[in-house]
C-alpha cells in the first residue's frame, strides 16, 4: 500500500507546480499558458487496472462555472473531517496554494477572480477527451457513472434524459448507478435502462411491493480487466422515496441494505473476484460508514454529495474516492491487483479546465446536435447579474436567494420555501442570465410552485425535519443535500443538538416579529414531494422575476446563525 | 382520487405533526418485556433486528427479525400508541428462527426485538427508524 506522502506527490505535483501567482489577477492566457492538458492528464500507468470514475452530471453536456462551498458543516464523527473542509482550510489541509489551479478546481474563496482567470470547467466533451487519452494509455480501463446523470438540463427536461443518454451511449461507460434517473418517472427508466449497451446496477434496488431485488437492475456485474477478474457492485441512492416524489416510481424501495451489500461482496468474492469495486450514490459519510461496516471492498466509488477530494481516503482496506460533480471532475485510479489483492494504487482526481484540455469533435457534435433544436430557448437572456450566482453551501447560496426573493414577490408570499439540493452551476457577477442558466439551478420534473397556508408550529417541524436529514450526527440517518432554504424568515440553528431542538428564534424579518407557532403564514415553495401539488412551474417564477428585476443584485444573507459548527 | 392541494397539504400536515420529536418509549414497553422474560436477565446478542434506518412509508415498515435457536420473538414499536407488534413463536422443528413482517409507525422510535432461546436465556437488540417528511435530496 503506498504511503500518503508517495501519494501526495504523486497527486499533488500539479497544483504545486503551477501555484504562487497570488490572488485573483490571472489573466486567462497566462492561466492557459501555465497549464496544459498534458499536465492535467499525465500519470505513469501503475499497476494492471485502471478505472475511470465520474458522477452526478446533472445533466451538464456543456462547460460551466461551479463555485464549490464555503460552509459544509460535518457532525459527529465527521466533524473537520473531509469533505466538510472548506475554503482555506482544505487547502491547507491537502497542501494547495492559494491561487493555483487546485484552489479554483477543488475549494471556494476569491471564486470569481479565479474563474475570469481559469475559465469555465467540464464539458462532456472535454470529459469525452479525457477518457479517450485513458483508454490510449490503457485499452481496458473501466468507465463507471455514478448516476445522476440524466437530470439538471432544459434539454433534458425537453428530451426526457435522451440527450445524456446519447451522450453517455457515445462515451461508453461500463456500469451506472442511480438516484435523480427515477424522477423521469419508472416508466421512462424501464424504457431507458432495457436499452442501455452498458450494466445498470443497484443491490439496493428492490421491488416496493414483495421487498426483493428489482428484476431491472443487476447487483454486480464481473469484468475481466488487464487479466484480473473485477466486480463491480452498484449502490443507488438509499433514500430516493424519501428525498423525491416516490409517487413516481413506486414500484421500486432503496434503503442502505449494509447486510445485503456483505453478502455481495461474499458472493462475488465467492465467485473469483479479485478486485470488488463498489459504485456508489450514498453520499461520502455515508460511504464511510458503510466502508467500515461492509469488509472485503477494494475501491468505492462516491457520489450523491458533489464532494470532490484530490486524494482518497482510506477506511480500513478500502479505499473512497470522491470525484465531484456537474462534469467538474473525472477520477483516475490505477491499481496493482496480484493473487486477488489489491497490492497498491495511484489516483488522479483531473479537473476539467476546459480552456486547457480540447474538446473531443465527436462529442461536440453530438452535443450541439442535441442543443440544436432548442437553440433559440436555450439563449435567450432574460436578465444579468451583479452577483456572482452560486447554489452550493449547507443553508443559502445566492441563487436560492435569487429564487426565494421570486417566490415572495411573484407567489405574494410572506415565506419562501427552496430544496437544498447541490446541483446547478454558477454564474459571475456581470454576466447575462440565459433560459439555460436558469433551468441549470430549477429543471426538474416536479416544478410547481406552490402557495400555502402554514401554521408557525408546522414551519419548525419542516426545518427540524429537514435539519435532522442533514446534522444527524449518524449517517445512515442522513439524506445528503443541504438545509432547506428559506426567504422571509430567520432562524438559529444549532447543529448539534438533538433532534426536533436545533432550530430556535424563527423571526419573520419583514416586520422582526418572532414567529407564532399557532398563527398561519403564507408560504411559497416549490419541488414538493405531495402528488398533486399545484402551481406554475419555479422557471416561469424565477423567469419573471428576473425579466422584472432586470439586472440581478443581491444582498449578503444573514437571516440563519449557525452555531455549533 | 384526485386530491386537491387543499387536501394534499391535510395529509401532509396530518403526517408531520406526528414528527416533531422522537417519540418516547411508551412507559408499558420495560413491563412488556418483563413479563415476556419472567424478569430474568437480558443479553445483547443472538437477535438480529433488520430494518430501514428512515422509513420509506411510515405506514409500511418491513422488517425481519432472525434468531437462530430462538423459541419466541417478541417485537415491540416502543413509541408507538400500542408498542406490541407480533410474538412469533418456533416448533422444535422449524428449521430458521427467523420471521419478516410491516409494522406502522407512528413517528421516529425505536423498535425492539427480544429473543427467549432454547437454552432458557434471554437476547434484545434495537433499532431506530426515522420517520421523515423528506423532500430535499441533493
Amino acid at each position: 500500500m503506498i504511503s500518503r506522502r508517495d501519494f501526495l506527490q504523486v497527486s499533488m505535483a500539479a497544483a504545486a507546480a503551477y501555484g504562487g501567482s497570488g490572488f485573483g489577477n490571472w489573466a486567462r492566457l497566462a492561466a492557459q499558458q501555465r497549464l496544459t492538458q498534458d499536465d492535467l492528464l499525465a500519470m505513469p500507468a501503475f499497476g494492471n487496472v485502471s478505472l475511470i470514475h465520474i458522477t452526478d452530471i446533472h445533466a451538464q453536456l456543456k462547460p460551466i462555472y461551479f463555485r464549490e462551498p464555503s460552509v459544509n458543516i460535518g457532525v459527529g464523527g465527521n466533524r473537520g473531517e473531509v469533505p466538510h473542509l472548506t475554503g482555506a482550510e482544505f487547502r491547507k489541509m491537502y497542501g494547495i496554494e492559494d491561487g493555483s489551479p487546485s484552489h479554483y478546481a477543488l475549494s471556494s474563496g476569491d471564486f470569481t477572480a479565479l474563474a475570469r482567470g481559469y475559465g469555465r470547467v467540464g464539458g462532456m466533451d472535454r470529459v469525452a477527451t479525457v477518457v479517450k487519452q485513458i483508454r490510449s494509455e490503457r485499452p481496458d480501463a473501466l468507465l463507471l457513472d455514478g448516476g445522476d446523470t440524466w437530470h439538471g438540463s432544459y434539454t433534458c427536461y425537453q428530451t426526457a434524459g435522451q440527450d445524456c443518454v446519447n451522450v453517455m451511449n457515445l462515451l461508453k461507460p461500463d456500469a451506472m448507478t442511480f438516484h435523480w434517473e427515477f424522477t423521469l418517472g419508472s416508466e421512462r427508466v424501464r424504457e431507458i435502462v432495457e436499452g442501455l449497451p452498458f450494466a445498470a446496477l443497484g443491490q439496493n434496488i428492490f421491488d416496493a411491493e414483495w421487498d426483493e431485488p428489482a428484476e431491472l437492475f443487476q447487483p454486480y456485474k464481473f469484468f475481466e480487466r488487464g487479466g484480473v477478474k473485477i466486480a463491480v457492485i452498484g449502490q443507488a441512492f438509499p433514500y430516493m422515496p424519501i428525498a423525491n416524489p416516490s409517487w413516481m416510481f413506486p414500484e421500486y424501495s432503496f434503503g442502505i441494505r449494509d447486510e445485503r451489500m456483505q453478502e455481495m461482496v461474499d458472493e462475488v468474492r465467492a465467485g473469483g473476484a479479485e478486485l470488488v469495486v463498489v459504485l456508489s450514490h450514498n453520499g461520502f459519510d455515508v460511504d464511510k460508514k458503510m466502508a467500515e461496516k461492509v469488509t472485503g471492498i477494494d475501491v468505492l466509488l462516491s457520489g450523491h454529495t458533489h464532494d470532490a477530494l484530490p486524494e482518497p481516503v482510506l477506511v480500513g482496506e478500502t479505499i473512497i474516492i470522491a470525484s465531484g460533480s456537474n462534469g467538474k471532475f473525472v477520477s483516475r485510479v490505477d491499481l496493482d491487483v496480484q493473487g486477488g489483492r489489491m497490492m497498491g494504487f495511484r489516483h488522479k482526481l483531473i479537473p476539467i479546465f476546459s480552456d486547457v484540455i480540447a474538446p473531443d469533435p465527436e462529442m461536440t457534435a453530438l452535443i450541439d446536435a442535441e442543443r440544436a433544436p432548442y437553440a433559440d430557448k436555450l439563449s435567450e437572456v432574460i436578465g444579468h447579474t451583479d452577483t456572482t450566482l452560486y447554489r452550493r453551501g449547507n443553508f443559502n447560496g445566492t441563487w436560492d436567494d435569487l429564487i426565494c426573493d421570486a417566490l415572495l414577490t411573484q407567489r405574494d408570499a410572506q415565506i419562501a420555501l427552496s430544496p437544498g439540493v447541490r446541483w446547478g452551476p454558477s454564474l459571475l457577477e456581470g454576466d447575462p442570465i440565459t433560459r439555460e442558466d436558469l433551468w441549470n439551478v430549477t429543471s426538474m420534473s416536479y416544478p410547481e410552485a406552490y402557495r400555502s397556508e402554514m401554521t408557525g408550529e408546522f414551519l419548525k417541524i419542516v426545518l427540524e425535519d429537514v435539519a435532522d436529514n442533514i446534522f444527524n450526527p449518524d449517517p445512515y440517518y442522513q439524506q445528503g443535500g443541504d438545509m432547506v432554504r428559506v426567504g422571509g424568515l430567520g432562524y438559529r440553528i444549532d447543529v448539534t443538538a438533538p433532534a426536533g431542538q436545533r432550530v430556535s428564534d424563527m423571526v419573520l424579518l419583514k416586520t422582526g416579529e418572532a414567529i407564532d407557532p399557532a398563527k398561519s403564514y403564507t408560504v411559497a415553495g416549490w419541488a414538493s414531494v405531495n402528488e398533486g401539488t399545484e402551481g406554475p412551474p419555479i422557471w416561469d417564477v424565477v423567469e419573471s422575476h428576473i425579466r422584472s428585476l432586470g439586472r440581478v443584485q443581491l444582498g449578503e444573507n444573514t437571516s440563519v446563525e449557525v452555531v455549533g459548527a | 382520487m384526485r386530491l386537491t392541494r387543499r387536501d394534499t397539504f391535510g395529509l401532509a400536515l396530518g403526517a408531520m405533526a406526528l414528527t416533531v420529536l422522537p417519540f418516547r418509549a411508551n412507559a408499558s414497553v420495560e413491563d412488556m418485556i418483563a413479563e415476556f422474560t419472567g424478569g430474568a436477565d437480558i443479553g445483547d446478542s443472538g437477535v438480529d433486528l433488520t430494518a430501514p434506518e428512515i422509513a420509506e412509508n411510515g405506514n409500511t415498515v418491513p422488517i425481519s427479525v432472525d434468531a437462530p435457536g430462538a423459541s419466541e420473538i417478541l417485537v415491540l414499536a416502543a413509541g408507538n400508541p400500542t408498542p406490541a407488534v407480533a410474538t412469533f413463536a418456533f416448533g422444535p422443528l422449524a428449521g430458521s428462527r427467523m420471521a419478516s413482517t410491516r409494522i406502522r409507525l407512528a413517528g421516529t422510535q425505536e423498535v425492539i426485538a427480544v429473543a427467549k432461546l432454547e437454552d432458557g436465556s434471554f437476547a434484545r437488540t434495537a433499532k431506530t427508524v426515522k420517520v421523515t417528511i423528506g423532500g430535499c435530496g441533493g
